[in-house]
């Protein structure tokens, strides 16, 4: 595949791991936040942690909107789905996230008509096929995702379908980014910033990391030689005492982000005064919702939306993980009450979740180093 | 968040001139480009495809830039290594 | 062995309701069938748990094996679901080193469902079991009122004799081992994916890989029985999942190396569209085999020998540790953890 197999070749990717090793501090224990739960995957999937020195720890960031999102909005969302004639229609992701009373796929298994989606133009294409239907789209993500809902609704209201609604969840990286830079026991070095968002948005707001916490941020790409030379950028900025925004994948993010893709969101959304952060708590300014000239199309306008809020079980330490302060096998619940069939914390529900990932790819870590490789 | 990945344009559709079939790989989609209106895309053009949307055309030249760099970044480090193998002899 | 004075066990399933995921055969389906069916129907025979059931009856080794098919749509690209019937009651015993003698299917059929299309699967079943070389001896035909079943069911059973030559048994299975594979994973599972049309994905060459592996089985009877261990055919649930249960069964390690793994292009593409691993992608004509070290070339190239195993590769092998968990490397020193698949593979946006 081209574009990604190039950036997984095994000669460069050791390359790169021996730049960093030669490059790291021997008497400096790094701390990175890559920011992005994309990232945290790739860094999982692809054994990154295996290839970089000891003395460098990659700290998982809250950037998995699955994760980040309250128990109460699952509720809301699933709440529009018991409305009689609606399908809801949410991305694969959304469909094991535990609302109170259960998941989409259990209140599937009930009953419910909810349907999963790859596209929100698919949601779409469903409410012009099923006319006698209304089809609410369960809208989450950062804004990579935002754009194409905006688009989606943009569409929707250009062909005058009306049987069709958002429920929007859409949030923005940079609060997230400031909460936890602002987090009294926030111990890092530098971030690798979220690729894809930055597709959109560009570099230019993550400048405020490097300017007023003198903390050098990397955009940078998902595959494992992207995320290396990320991390090689990010030590020699440390090594050499600077702190700026740099942009490692330049083949895919424009520094200035996407013009069209800003317009279709400054369109379609407004910023919500504040909304709640799974693990964060409540940060003003870091959601989007429709503005009022889309009211038709707003499932929140639309419906009576419970809107209840949900209390994280209190023994999920899901904030200190989210922060970088513990690591996911040191949360009470990590891989008893809370796994990923069960997930009872966020960072459980979504593959992108530091404790998902870290579960699924990691757990056997303490036998690992007694493994007698039986050949070469 | 944001699983995007690169696939090639192969076509546009005539009725809708913002719909691409792209390929990744042999499998093909209908991508929706509107979020690329202000530069020139043709078929054989890369971008990036996340939910549908095309979020971004790929560089060629930045990539092939990387890429090279990269190479030299262990290139560099045989050639310091040949010398200091040489200092020590 | 009196199988009938066993008190029952401790039911230990306690989940609410059934979930689609209990069908999709990773670990709720093991939740399901360990903490309910087990306990209540144990026996030194169901024991195993294993695609097929082995035991003595008048001095001959018999294999069974039951199995139902809910396959929507009913036809795809390379296949429908009466050949996948007939294919996948045959592999289940063939991977218990059984040679098919004959086989039973059930059609539950819905009201509606139109005669051409209820033809066209009779065809597929017949020609199916042609080519294993298995005779259909009866079977059942139900039909239920208008929407209470999505079109037609195939429900089978199978009985089998064992080739003797074949001693399988996870518990034999010792570090050093080597895992071989018939050929590229995921078509089948991708193919439906994409024939369901939801993801609105095309693939051009891509069709289901269902197929009798006996033929495989016999290759490998017959050139490296001796260092034979263990056999599936790694269907719900895939490849990853298949391995996590021999690595609980046998309680050793599995390694397995990601560059070694055939695919396709195209499965390929649609699991990195997707954001799924192909691993947990089903498979109906794939064959895993343990095989012992010194074995393991001659069992590959009789693999490879067969017609439409040209892709068969060795995968893996055994180790001491870590104890009952799958790890895969890459070419440049990463690995992780492989697990079972949770629930169904679902597409992710992220």
């Amino acid at each position: 595949m081209k574009y990604v197999d190039e950036f997984r070749d095994p000669q460069l990717i050791r390359n790169v791991a021996g730049e960093i090793a030669r490059s790291v501090d021997p008497n400096h224990e790094y701390r990175i936040m890559e920011v992005c739960g994309g990232h945290t995957h790739a860094i999982y999937r692809h054994g990154l942690q295996d290839v970089l020195p000891e003395n460098l720890r990659l700290v998982h960031g809250p950037g998995c909107p699955v994760c980040v999102l309250p128990t109460g909005r699952v509720d809301d969302g699933l709440s529009i789905a018991e409305h009689p004639g609606v399908i809801l229609t949410a991305f694969g992701d959304m469909m094991r996230v535990p609302g109170t009373r259960g998941t989409p796929l259990e209140l599937k298994a009930r009953g419910a008509d909810i349907r999963m989606v790859y596209s929100p133009l698919d949601a779409l294409r469903l409410a012009q096929n099923e006319p006698t239907k209304h089809v609410c789209f369960f809208a989450i993500g950062f804004e990579t995702t935002a754009p194409s809902t905006a688009l989606t609704l943009l569409r929707a209201k250009a062909l005058g379908v009306r049987n069709f609604s958002i429920f929007c969840n859409h949030v923005t990286i940079v609060p997230a980014i400031r909460a936890i830079l602002e987090s009294p026991d926030m111990r890092l070095d530098g971030f690798i910033g979220p690729g894809h968002v930055s597709t959109v948005s560009g570099c230019r707001p993550y400048e405020f990391i490097a300017r007023d916490y003198g903390k050098p941020v990397v955009v940078a790409g998902f595959e494992p030689l992207d995320l290396l030379e990320a991390i090689l950028m990010v030590v020699r900025q440390l090594n050499a005492k600077e702190a700026k925004v740099e942009n490692q994948y330049r083949r895919i993010v424009p520094w200035e982000g996407n013009m069209p893709a800003l317009r279709a969101m400054s369109d379609v959304f407004e910023l919500r005064p504040y909304f709640e952060w799974r693990g964060l708590g409540f940060i003003s300014q870091s959601a989007l919702k429709l503005l009022p000239a889309y009211a038709a199309w707003d499932a929140e306008v639309q419906f009576e939306i419970p809107g209840v809020r949900v209390t994280d079980p209190r023994a999920a330490q899901c904030g200190e993980v989210l922060k970088g302060v513990l690591r996911p096998p040191q949360c009470k619940l990590f891989g008893k009450e809370c796994n990923p069939e069960h997930p009872v914390g966020a960072l459980m529900v979504s593959s992108e979740g530091a404790c998902a990932a870290y579960y699924r790819y990691v757990r056997y870590e303490d036998d690992a180093a007694n493994a007698q490789p039986v050949t070469s | 968040m944001c699983l995007a990945i690169p696939g090639r344009i192969v076509a546009f559709d005539e009725e809708q001139p913002l719909l691409a079939k792209v390929d990744v790989a042999g499998i093909k989609r209908n991508i929706n480009v509107g979020l690329l209106v202000d530069q020139p895309l043709a078929v054989g053009d890369w971008i990036l495809i996340h939910v549908g949307f095309a979020m971004s055309k790929i560089e060629a030249e930045q990539a092939e830039d990387q890429l090279r760099m990269l190479k030299a970044l262990g290139e560099d480090r045989l050639a310091m290594d040949e010398v200091r193998g040489y200092a020590f002899e | 062995m009196d199988i009938l004075e066993r008190p029952p066990g401790e039911v230990r399933f306690r989940d609410p309701q059934i979930e689609m995921a209990h069908g999709a055969g990773g670990k709720l389906t093991r939740r399901l069938i360990e903490g309910l069916i087990l306990p209540l129907l144990r026996n030194p025979v169901l024991a195993p748990l294993s695609d097929s059931a082995v035991f003595d009856m008048n001095g001959v080794r018999v294999a069974t094996t039951a199995d139902a098919y809910v396959v929507k749509p009913l036809r795809f690209a390379g296949g429908s679901i009466g050949e996948l019937a007939v294919n996948g009651t045959v592999n289940d015993l063939a991977v218990a080193g059984a040679h098919p003698v004959g086989l039973m299917a059930t059609f539950i059929l819905e009201a509606g469902l139109r005669g051409d299309d209820l033809r066209l699967e009779v065809e597929a079943v017949a020609s199916a079991a042609r080519r294993a070389g298995v005779a259909i001896f009866g079977g059942d035909t139900k039909v239920v009122e208008h929407g209470f079943a999505d079109g037609m069911y195939v429900s089978t059973f199978g009985i089998g004799t064992v080739d003797p030559r074949a001693r399988l048994d996870a518990r034999a299975v010792r570090a050093g081992d080597r895992i071989l594979l018939s050929g590229p994973i995921g078509d089948h599972g991708i193919t439906i994916l994409l024939a369901r049309g939801e993801l609105d994905l095309e693939a051009d060459t891509l069709v289901s890989d269902t197929r009798s592996v006996l033929p495989f089985v016999d290759a490998l009877l017959d050139s490296a029985a001796a260092g034979l261990r263990w056999m599936r055919d790694p269907t719900r649930g895939g490849v990853a999942t298949a391995l996590n249960e021999l690595a609980s069964e046998c309680a050793l390690g599995i390694a397995i190396f990601e560059d070694a793994i055939p695919l396709r292009d195209e499965v390929r593409g649609a699991c990195e569209i997707l954001g799924l691993d192909p691993l947990h992608i089903a498979n109906e004509g794939q064959l895993l085999a343990v095989v012992a070290a010194e074995e393991a070339d001659v069992a590959l190239e009789a693999m490879q020998a067969v017609p439409g195993g040209e892709r068969a590769a060795c995968i893996g092998e055994v180790r001491t540790a870590p104890a009952k968990t799958v790890l895969a490397h890459n070419g440049y020193g990463g690995s992780r953890a492989v697990d079972m698949l949770v629930g169904d593979p679902l597409p992710r946006i992220c």
